[in-house]
């Protein structure tokens, strides 16, 4: 196997509040291979997003390491900023802030080469944006509408072409799909799914959609309160979940069938405080095979090939 | 075929219920000739995207539409023999809350955050009933119990819970006088799901125990097929297909439809692509006419346009499997799901 | 709500931000109606010295307090001058006042509050507990103060007026930057190597300038009205200098003999500070890009 194109390990992002120290992400550990799809899913607050963003350096780690194209990026100057600014991008969840709202369709997909000062021509610029709202599906002649013109689909389209226009390697995707309608969504998962064919893009797909994770995810990261609680080859997970939290998310969400029976696992409670968090199972208020096992710190096992996770008693529950 | 007339051995029946918005001068159709039938202890899904004309539907029948700009150009909505349209303001306050009563989206936005949430249960109850203050308390927290809060939470105030905690208080409100219809606006969107799973199974739970009936307004099929008995699906304001849970989710038969269904990523078997509904939902105050899917149905003819009366009819398919599409005889039963599998 | 399509089809060219403000002003009746009060009485301060019927240090004992007339519109003060005549030099120094002191406050305001707005933390403490001790003086009082140590004047007395204003500029600009700040288009913004200035000047500013602009266009009418009391105090602009304040400060003696000596100048100050108000409310309802044409 080659090196990886990014590489996380043991990630920490902590906040201060006045309550003490929030753990957003806590000693979190993955690697993503070259044009493939990483799904992170948790529910909110479980800091899936604080994940995406710490990678990226919209936000600084706490502590950990990240490794990007087999270069430490954890910590950087200025000038690695603007490369790791322009190989790593972002598409945000709300269509509706994400997009400047005084600033047209084409400003905004050209603000970045602008910047960048990579074409120098007036001409070639706007030939580039012309290619870049065709790559995204938006037609040319709205280059000059306002964001709160256009609905939600194609203002997600603009976001996505922004994020393309420096032609970055890696994308986190933070909720791309959840504010948008299902028949849109379905469009804007294709685009998603074409683009990364065409361009060769590497994705961190976040989002709570067990669902869309599923249809567009090679490997599957499932957090629970800032920690990974299980990680697996997408199709494997939704076969065979071996955490516990895993097991209950995936019965809980309501599916289509209406003649499947499954046998739902309703979770007792809601989601404690991430902060100043003791150490130990976070998800043992909830679980219902808590012991006292749970009360020391778990670590990430690989019981099946590739299958990490992080229980315990995982291997009890599930036979193995 | 649905009558023309509202049905009397139904709970609650709508006729025609057209809403129109005036907005700059311009009219937006809303809801157009809207007709359904509930039947006491069952549960009614709208499903439709936003802007669809859901949430329209269930405030006429409650009637807290903002009048103007909203307005109601014709139908009838019959509860219980009674028309609610035509009914007095003062006799409609009495029926609100204690006949009917609405679950919103948001329960942030549904609490008062300066008052304990005990109370403003407390309150519900006592402008319906005739009961003493102490009477009254203890229902509230017996209400609290039954929507699983415990009772010592009366008087916690609403943002000490969380989200899911909210919407269960505000359904314990909803519940609080025992209203024979309750109208469910996205009630668990704004949740996660293991706790929208926990409220789903509440509201199950509560409706066999009351024999409650619901209109569960929703874009999520996955909730549709948790809770309701019947579904409608309503695009671009018009009821497009209608039948029992059953028909619609084994035998899906409008273009509409069969996109929604293509369009869930599922989660139970591999989908190389999505098969996405092409275009975009019409203009509300421009709707295309005769079938308002037209500009975006694969099976599109001449006829969709609806001809003289500018729309099309209901279709029935037997055992109340109402459809408005003229290609039904194109769209070959049960072949319609690969059918459309293939085009994507 | 859906959105139009058809404004975009149509809209080949790309129309200024300030042409789609002007057109849904334009539907603002009371708006216009101060927007055209305003600019006729720049043109009068303006055209002052060629449109006055007679020029204002020009002195007749035997006019002294007369009633207004014909020749004499609004009558004349205690020297004998015509007060309709110094009205319209009064304006000149009245409005040139209000809206240079407005746009000197807003402008050091503007540039304080971004800087607290955008950075926050330590900077932004320091800054608002700094302007907390100005903002516990009173505004009257802080004017009068300043005014009174740095001598009267023209330029003295923009300074007075314009410092008061700072604090409540910084704060309203301070509050809209600061949830702007946490928008995902900042963030993207940062993303794509766009420098600090360049965020605040392109993606902070213009949308969370539009309710500066209605405050700056009611303070104009605000500063006019203090411009007014510190020459009514007999600081500010002093005599034979006409002023709107001053005069009516020149006629508060005499104001149960004489009354429109003062009538007159209070009019005046009425119809501009009210003609401000109304061009703020109606910009703040054009400045919203959400609502329709």
């Amino acid at each position: 196997m080659s090196t990886p194109l990014l590489e996380v390990k043991n990630l920490k992002k902590f906040f201060d509040t006045p309550r003490g120290k929030l753990h957003a992400v806590d000693g979190v550990s993955f690697k993503i291979e070259k044009g493939q799809t990483l799904g992170v899913v948790g529910e909110s607050g479980c800091g899936k997003s604080t994940l995406g963003r710490t990678i990226i350096h919209l936000l600084e780690s706490t502590e950990g390491q990240i490794i990007f194209n087999g270069e430490d990026i954890t910590h950087i100057n200025k000038k690695k900023r603007h490369y790791i600014n322009e190989n790593m991008q972002i598409v945000f969840q709300d269509p509706c802030s994400s997009l400047n709202p005084r600033r047209t369709v084409e400003e905004t997909v050209q603000e970045p080469l602008l910047i960048s000062k990579r074409l120098k021509s007036k001409a070639s610029l706007q030939a580039e944006t012309e290619r870049l709202m065709d790559l995204v599906g938006v037609d040319r002649r709205l280059r000059l509408a306002y964001p709160h013109e256009l609905d939600g689909g194609r203002r997600q389209r603009v976001g996505i072409a922004r994020a393309l226009s420096l032609s970055p390697q890696f994308i986190v995707c933070d909720e791309p799909v959840s504010a948008l309608d299902v028949s849109i969504q379905a469009q804007v998962l294709n685009l998603l799914q074409d683009l990364q064919k065409t361009q060769g893009l590497t994705y961190m797909f976040v989002t709570h959609d067990l669902s869309v994770v599923r249809h567009i995810s090679d490997n599957i990261c499932v957090m629970y309160l800032g920690q990974l609680v299980e990680t697996s080859p997408s199709k494997e997970l939704f076969v065979s979940p071996l955490h516990p939290y895993t097991k209950a998310l995936l019965s809980a969400i309501p599916s289509t069938d209406i003649y499947a029976k499954r046998e739902r696992i309703t979770l007792k409670g809601e989601i404690t405080s991430p902060i100043d968090p003791k150490p130990g199972c976070r998800f043992a208020a909830r679980c219902p095979y808590v012991c006292d096992k749970c009360n020391e710190p778990q670590r990430l096992e690989e019981l099946l090939p590739n299958h990490f996770v992080s229980c315990c008693r995982a291997r009890e529950i599930n036979d193995l | 075929m649905l009558e023309t007339e509202t049905n009397k051995n139904a709970f609650l029946s709508v006729r025609g219920l057209t809403v129109e918005y005036t907005s700059d001068g311009e009219i937006i159709q809303a809801v157009n000739d809207v007709s359904f039938d509930l039947y006491k202890g069952k549960t009614f899904g709208l499903v439709g995207e936003t802007g669809a004309g859901k949430t329209t539907i269930a405030k006429s029948i409650i009637r807290i539409l903002p009048q103007p700009p909203a307005r109601v150009v014709s139908g009838e909505i019959c509860l219980d023999g009674q028309d609610l349209l035509t009914l007095e303001e003062e006799k409609m306050c009495k029926i609100r809350g204690k006949k009917i009563s609405m679950i919103f989206q948001d329960p942030m936005t549904a609490l008062n955050p300066i008052m304990c949430v005990g109370k403003q249960i407390t309150e519900a109850i006592r402008k319906h009933e005739k009961l003493g203050r102490r009477q009254a308390t203890q229902k509230a927290k017996e209400m609290l119990e039954t929507v699983g809060i415990s009772g010592e939470r009366y008087h916690e105030f609403p943002h000490q819970f969380s989200g899911g905690m909210k919407q269960r208080v505000v359904i314990a409100m909803a519940l609080a006088c025992n209203p024979d219809l309750i109208l469910a606006d996205e009630p668990t969107t704004a949740l996660d799901v293991t706790i929208q799973a926990q409220v789903l199974d509440m509201i199950n739970d509560l409706k066999n125990k009351y024999s409650t009936s619901m209109i569960m307004i929703t874009h999520d099929l996955g909730v549709v097929a948790e809770v309701c008995d019947y579904v409608a699906v309503v695009y671009a304001g018009r009821i497009v297909e209608m039948g029992t849970k059953e028909q619609i989710f084994t035998d899906p038969r409008h273009p509409y439809t069969v996109g929604l269904f293509c369009s869930l990523p599922d989660i139970n078997s591999d989908t190389e692509r999505l098969c996405a509904i092409e275009g975009l939902p019409p203009d509300p105050s421009n709707l295309p006419k005769g079938c308002a899917f037209n500009p975006r149905c694969p099976y599109v003819t001449e006829a969709c346009s609806g001809g003289h009366e500018g729309y099309i009819p209901f279709v029935d398919l037997g055992d109340g499997h109402m459809c408005r599409c003229t290609n039904l005889e194109k769209i070959e039963r049960g072949d319609n799901l690969e059918h459309a599998a293939v085009r994507g | 709500m859906r959105h139009k399509e058809l404004t975009v089809e149509t809209r080949i060219k790309k129309e200024g931000q300030l042409t789609q403000v002007m057109h849904r002003l334009r539907k603002n009746k009371l708006a216009m109606a101060g927007l055209y009060i305003i600019l006729i009485l720049i043109i009068v301060a303006i055209l002052s010295p060629f449109i006055a019927p007679y020029d204002y240090t020009k002195m007749d004992m035997s006019l002294k307090y007369a009633k207004p007339s014909l020749k004499h519109i609004f009558g004349c003060d205690d020297l004998g001058r015509d007060i309709f005549s110094r009205l319209m030099y009064g304006s000149r120094a009245s409005l040139s006042l209000g809206i240079i002191a407005t746009l000197v406050s807003t402008f050091i305001g503007i540039i304080i509050g971004s800087v607290a707005g955008y950075y926050g933390g330590k900077i932004d403490n320091v800054i608002m507990r700094l302007l907390d001790v100005i903002q516990a003086i009173p505004g009257m009082l802080l004017s009068i103060a300043i005014s009174a140590a740095l001598g009267s004047g023209f330029i003295n007395t923009i300074i007075a007026l314009a410092i008061g204003g700072v604090p409540m500029t910084v704060r309203l600009l301070r509050g809209s930057i600061m949830t702007i700040r946490n928008q995902e288009y900042i963030e993207a913004a940062e993303k794509i190597n766009a420098t600090k200035l360049r965020i605040i000047s392109r993606h902070i500013l213009p949308n969370s300038i539009a309710p500066l602009i209605v405050s700056v266009t009611m303070g104009i009418g605000n500063t006019i009205l203090m411009a007014a009391s510190l020459s009514y105090i007999g600081l500010g602009i002093q005599p034979p200098t006409p002023e709107w304040g001053a005069m009516l400060s020149a006629g508060k003696p005499v104001i149960e003999k004489y009354p429109h000596l003062c009538i007159f100048p209070g009019l005046c100050i009425m119809v501009v500070v009210l003609a401000f108000n109304m061009l703020g409310d109606g910009l703040r309802d054009a400045l919203d890009p959400k609502l329709k044409n």
